[in-house]
């Protein structure tokens, strides 16, 4: 077993995990925060993004031991009065893929500057969504990013 | 298995030389390649770990006079989002925002691209565009391979097991064309069914590089000479018979080997075109 | 209101299957077939696997018949001697390590004996392929009306043409997983699911268990697209089989590439038309061949081909028409539900063929539509009289408005003129949806479902229709709150639990706001009746009426109940597959633009207008998010989504390999609507899940036949495809200066 220190959503962590384990599993099966979803387990779908040191990551790819020392964020820490420009816009239908899809938005909204050379569909591409259509997702990082809470958007 | 996790380079190297079959201890850095269906993987795996991330003396861009050097745990993202980097070598920003999406390129590495040995990597085809040289560290010394060298076969390259990638430089040079063209299956996330990086400078001429057509990503000698010599290509088939001595593409669940070369050549003629014929 | 359940999903707090944590709990893991086809000579256990850890079941542990039950009992839960599939299940393990499964699946081999495989339905089977009848056929089915040979004779052109559409894999997020553990002496299982009683019909058959010591349960299920439709049953099954050997819980969790692998998709199909026309443009007669793709049991097969046959002519006026459809036999694995069930095939080919067509005599695709939708008063393929106030021409018209069709048909014409690349072409489909269940099954089903006013006052809607994305929690919150002018927030939506909740039919069809959502306003009704109340009663009133009931009934359950009826004057006949075919249909036009590279032969898709009408729209928010995600899927079946096979098995089960839109490959959908209400649902609504997956695939294709003058008969239209259909087109053109 390895000994792994780390802050988690902003509190030290300190467990002993299995050497050859992913972020994805101690998260889910070790620590009971399944708010990050496994969907393919090969990089693919995005609903295991997480923040590791700030940037989004699938924690399917993730062994365990790099974390030593990093900053891990993950749904579980994102303040629900952020998630309502989402829930207003569409942005979840199923939610398998959604805390995923959450924690890249919310990358997005805290780094406006990122649309000076990005358009949000390139930015949301690592999470794939079966549901929506992407529409509702991106109208929610819009309104996010306009600070619009709440209201549902105009209808086309 | 177990994992390694020095801090040091020096500690690394030993443990790497160590090994009396070197190639039992794996070096490991943004994992994209090698954590991939894990679970199903992790007991038919059997080698041990080396785990790079915790090495300061690799991470990084340096700039110098002479070019840019980019530690063995440089990203992606840390080429996108470099200040210097659109300006002076603008495809690797290209290629490096259609290495999956943010996710895979906020973890991936330049190096991992390298030694992961795909013939369908997305980073190699600009590096070796750019004559990058592959600077590798082994406890008896270092040695510096140009990238254009560095495969031997399929997945298969001079690295000695003893041997770590500890940086990837790039020469500064004036080029009058930089094109890269990756042709995947959708826009984002996918995996290149042809890949494609031209440049070309005074000093050291065309460089024409294509990926997902041949067992590695390489250079095609036989492309830049006509480009060097000949008149502008006429059309996309004027192309194929250099193209014909340069890859060899086959058929697999991702493409087929007629629409490989074909659309090869295609994106080939329109990447050189604004160079050999005036523009368009 | 806002989506019930969206808080839960945005902050990752809901619980799926794999989210649940249970004490004690063992995983379990399938060992399955390696072939196609073939006896199954042996089951080799490895000896250096310590077996004695794991719990291993195999069909001599079904205790009762050995039998998924659906339509046929052809299906077994495990494969006893024969396998007909691969990846058909034939053994389980339960382990509570999950890497210790996996390694001990590895050290199962089972040992088949080949006999010949059939996998081409574009081909006769041989005689040592046939495996059912004389053919392979496993479901025939005709609709015929009017005299199509006469017809075809008489007509001024006669313009033919066959399409073939490639399996869709449904890619829910979420993949499938059940849990289950006995209690009481009753068993439970609890997954991710769309049909709970389909489950528990098929538990009680195979465990040989009474009705009431199966509980099946629903968990948050992250999408279904009908993936959750059948297939539940047999995992299900499977969890349930390990549980009672092992005595405890066990979980079922696939992984990706074994639910890619191993589980249904939407079936293949290949569709011939020959139809005539008068020298106006009219259709006159419509010939059509429908062949699906079943794989190795009936499962939905028929259902689907009846779906499909039914939606094959579109939704046009045709006074001769036949159209004869074959499910088959083959050893893929099964075939099975995926949203629009068998009518995304037949439209995407009657669609694309009215594009043929009209080039074939010279005519606007527009206006060849306009000329032959029907008007109200016209009938169906099925003699299906239509009157439901739909201006289907208007939608037609207005959809190639908001497109902006007639200016960007001048600005492609300029592209193709200057770029030595691009091009760019527009394409449309009209169609129709039938919602709820085909002809007479909705009156087979037979749907019940309660409203029960609670002790604290509070309302309980008990039914057991799902939520997997779609809307069903919030819908019947909307529903019922209206009904009884209560505050949504007063209204609670019993878990769908076989052993709490009517049978109000499958989550399915687009049939649960539509129909099950009826049912909702009528128990609503029904409980204000057991409450002495008149319909005027509503809110606080109705809320104190409750409260005084339960004062003086103490203990007991106020329930209002309501059952399905018909709609009146619905008829339908079975056995000559006309009449009434569904209780209301959804119609609409898509228009797709379209941006296709010469260089790479790629088609990007720059602009989609979606326009229907459904009916008054109970949810715009929800119904929008319906329409954007079916035309999502729908581009990917068009372009990209292909299943590539290699003596029976999915060779690209991974999501890297298996290729679905992402947000940079779609363009923003435009959704809009046209509310004609239908008397017949509630508020007026219609069915509308499926609606939009029909029209994307033939509005695309179209769109890149327009773009560069090929003619693609077959979808996913890739890169590759596109290639050869340009270069034959090269090869035919003359060449000129």
């Amino acid at each position: 077993m390895l000994e792994l220190d780390f802050t988690l959503n902003g509190r030290p962590a300190a467990l002993r995990v299995d050497p050859v384990a992913r972020l994805l599993d101690v998260l889910r099966y070790d620590l009971g925060l399944t708010g990050t979803k496994d969907g393919c387990s090969e990089g693919e779908c995005g609903a295991c993004t997480v923040w590791l040191d700030g940037l989004p990551t699938d924690a399917c790819l993730v062994p365990a031991f790099q974390v030593a020392g990093r900053d891990v964020r993950t749904i579980e820490s994102i303040d629900p009065d952020r998630l309502r420009p989402f829930l207003a816009s569409g942005a979840t239908q199923c939610g398998a893929c959604t805390p995923g899809v959450v924690m890249t938005a919310l990358w997005i909204v805290e780094n406006p500057d990122l649309l000076r050379s990005h358009t949000i569909r390139e930015l949301m591409a690592g999470n794939i969504c079966r549901c929506t259509g992407y529409d509702g997702i991106i109208e929610g990082v819009e309104a996010a990013l306009a600070g619009r809470f709440g209201s549902p958007p105009g209808s086309a | 298995m177990t994992v390694r996790r020095p801090t040091g380079l020096g500690a690394a190297l030993d443990l790497l030389a160590d090994r009396p079959d070197g190639d039992s201890l794996l070096p490991v850095a943004g994992g994209t390649d090698l954590f991939v269906h894990w679970p199903q993987k992790v007991d038919q795996h059997g080698r041990d770990l080396l785990d790079l991330v915790r090495i300061d003396a690799l991470r990084g861009l340096r700039w110098s006079a002479d070019g840019l050097e980019l530690g063995a745990l440089a990203s992606y993202w840390d080429v996108i989002v470099n200040p210097r980097v659109p300006a002076v070598f603008p495809l690797l920003v290209e290629a490096a925002r259609q290495v999956g999406a943010i996710q895979i390129q906020s973890r991936g590495t330049w190096a991992g691209n390298i030694v992961n040995g795909s013939p369908a990597a997305d980073g190699v085809p600009v590096l070796m565009a750019y004559d990058a040289t592959v600077v590798l560290a082994a406890r008896d010394g270092r040695r510096e391979v140009p990238l254009d060298a560095f495969y031997t076969g399929y997945r298969e390259s001079v690295r000695r097991a003893d041997e770590l990638v500890v940086a990837i430089r790039l020469p500064l040079r004036r080029y009058a064309l930089q094109r890269f063209v990756k042709v995947g299956p959708r826009r984002a996330q996918a995996i290149a069914k042809v890949g494609l990086a031209v440049t070309r400078s005074d000093d050291a001429g065309w460089r024409v590089v294509a990926a997902s057509v041949a067992p590695t990503v390489r250079r095609c000698p036989t492309v830049e000479a006509r480009l060097e010599a000949g008149p502008p290509p006429r059309d996309p088939e004027d192309l194929d018979e250099a193209l014909r001595a340069d890859v060899s593409p086959i058929d697999d669940v991702r493409s087929s080997a007629r629409y490989r070369s074909r659309v090869l050549a295609r994106v080939l003629y329109d990447a050189v075109l604004p160079a050999s014929a005036g523009g368009r | 209101m806002e989506r019930l359940e969206g808080l839960a999903k945005l902050s990752g707090a809901e619980r799926y299957v794999d989210d649940l944590a249970v004490e004690g709990a063992w995983w379990g893991m399938t060992v399955r077939s390696p072939a196609p086809r073939g006896r199954i000579r042996e089951v080799r256990f490895d000896p250096a696997v310590d077996w004695s850890g794991f719990v291993v079941v195999d069909h001599r542990d079904v205790p009762g018949a050995n039998e998924v039950l659906l339509i046929e009992p052809d299906q077994p839960v495990l494969a006893a001697d024969y396998v007909r599939h691969v990846h058909e299940p034939v053994v389980l393990l339960a382990h509570p390590s999950r890497s210790a499964l996996r390694r001990a699946v590895r050290g199962v081999e089972v040992v088949v004996d080949p006999d010949p495989a059939y996998l081409d339905v574009s081909i006769s089977p041989r005689s040592d392929q046939v495996q059912r009848g004389d053919d392979n056929v496993l479901k025939r089915l005709r609709i015929e009306k009017g005299d199509v040979e006469a017809a075809l004779d008489a007509a001024w052109r006669v313009v033919e043409g066959e399409y073939r559409t490639g399996a869709q894999e449904h890619v829910y997020i979420e993949t499938q997983g059940m849990l289950a553990w006995e209690e009481g002496g009753v068993l439970f299982v609890k997954g991710s699911l769309q049909c709970p009683f389909y489950v528990h019909k098929a538990a009680v058959r195979a465990l040989a268990r009474e009705a009431d010591r199966v509980r099946i349960v629903h968990a948050p299920t992250g999408g279904g697209f009908g993936g959750k439709e059948e297939y539940p049953s047999v995992i299900a099954l499977h969890a349930a089989l390990l549980a009672l050997k092992a005595g405890r819980p066990v979980k079922v969790v696939y992984d990706r590439g074994e639910d890619m692998a191993a589980t249904t998709k939407r079936h293949p199909s290949i569709v011939r038309h020959r139809t005539g026309v008068d020298s106006d443009g009219r259709l006159v007669a419509q010939d059509i061949d429908v062949v699906l793709d079943g794989g190795a049991y009936v499962t939905l097969s028929p259902v689907v081909l009846s779906r499909g046959i039914i939606h094959a002519a579109g939704p046009y006026q045709c006074d001769h028409v036949r159209i004869v459809g074959r499910a088959i036999l083959t050893n893929s694995p099964p075939h099975g539900a995926f949203r629009g069930f068998g009518a995304p095939q037949t439209h995407f080919a009657n669609e694309r063929h009215m594009d043929v067509v009209a080039d074939a005599i010279g005519m606007d695709p527009i206006e060849l539509r306009r000329r032959n939708l029907i008007v109200d008063g016209g009938e169906t393929a099925t003699g299906q009289r239509i009157r439901d106030g739909v201006d289907r021409v208007g939608i037609l018209d207005r959809a190639v408005e908001l497109s902006g069709w007639r200016e960007k048909e001048v600005e492609h014409r300029r592209l193709a003129r200057s770029d030595p690349w691009l091009r760019r072409g527009l394409g449309l489909a009209s169609f129709h949806h039938g919602a709820g269940f085909t002809g007479g099954g909705e009156v087979a089903l037979a749907s019940r479902l309660d409203v029960a006013g609670l002790p604290d006052g509070r309302i309980e809607v008990r039914s057991a229709n799902i939520e997997m994305g779609q809307g069903t929690l919030t819908i019947f919150t909307q529903l019922a709150a209206e009904r009884l002018g209560v505050d949504p927030d007063a209204v609670v939506i019993a878990e769908a639990d076989t052993g709490r909740v009517p049978n109000s039919g499958p989550t399915v069809a687009s049939r649960t706001a539509m129909v099950v959502g009826g049912l909702v306003e009528a128990a609503c009704d029904d409980l204000r009746a057991e409450l002495g109340l008149g319909s005027e009663v509503r809110g606080d009133d109705l809320r104190r009426a409750l409260l005084a009931w339960h004062d003086d009934h103490p203990g007991a359950d106020l329930v209002g109940r309501a059952e399905y009826a018909p709609p009146p004057n619905v008829r339908w006949d079975e056995a000559t597959y006309q009449g009434d075919a569904y209780a209301a249909f959804g119609w609409a036009t898509y228009v797709a633009e379209v941006e296709v590279d010469l260089r790479t032969f790629g088609v990007r898709v720059i602009d989609f207008v979606a326009l229907q009408d459904v009916g008054t729209l109970l949810h715009e928010t929800l119904a929008r998010g319906q329409v954007q995600g079916g035309v999502a899927q729908g581009v990917g079946w068009a372009l990209m989504e292909e299943c590539h096979w290699e003596d029976g098995a999915m060779t690209n089960a991974q999501l890297t390999n298996y290729i679905i839109p992402t947000s940079d490959d779609l363009p923003p959908i435009r959704v809009h609507f046209r509310e004609t209400p239908w008397a017949g649902g509630p508020r007026g609504a219609k069915g509308l899940g499926e609606l939009p997956i029909d029209g994307p695939a033939p509005a695309v294709v179209n769109a890149v036949a327009r773009a560069l003058g090929v003619e693609p008969r077959e979808i996913p239209l890739t890169a590759e495809r596109l290639m050869d259909l340009v270069d034959d087109a090269a090869a035919s053109r003359p060449r000129s200066a």
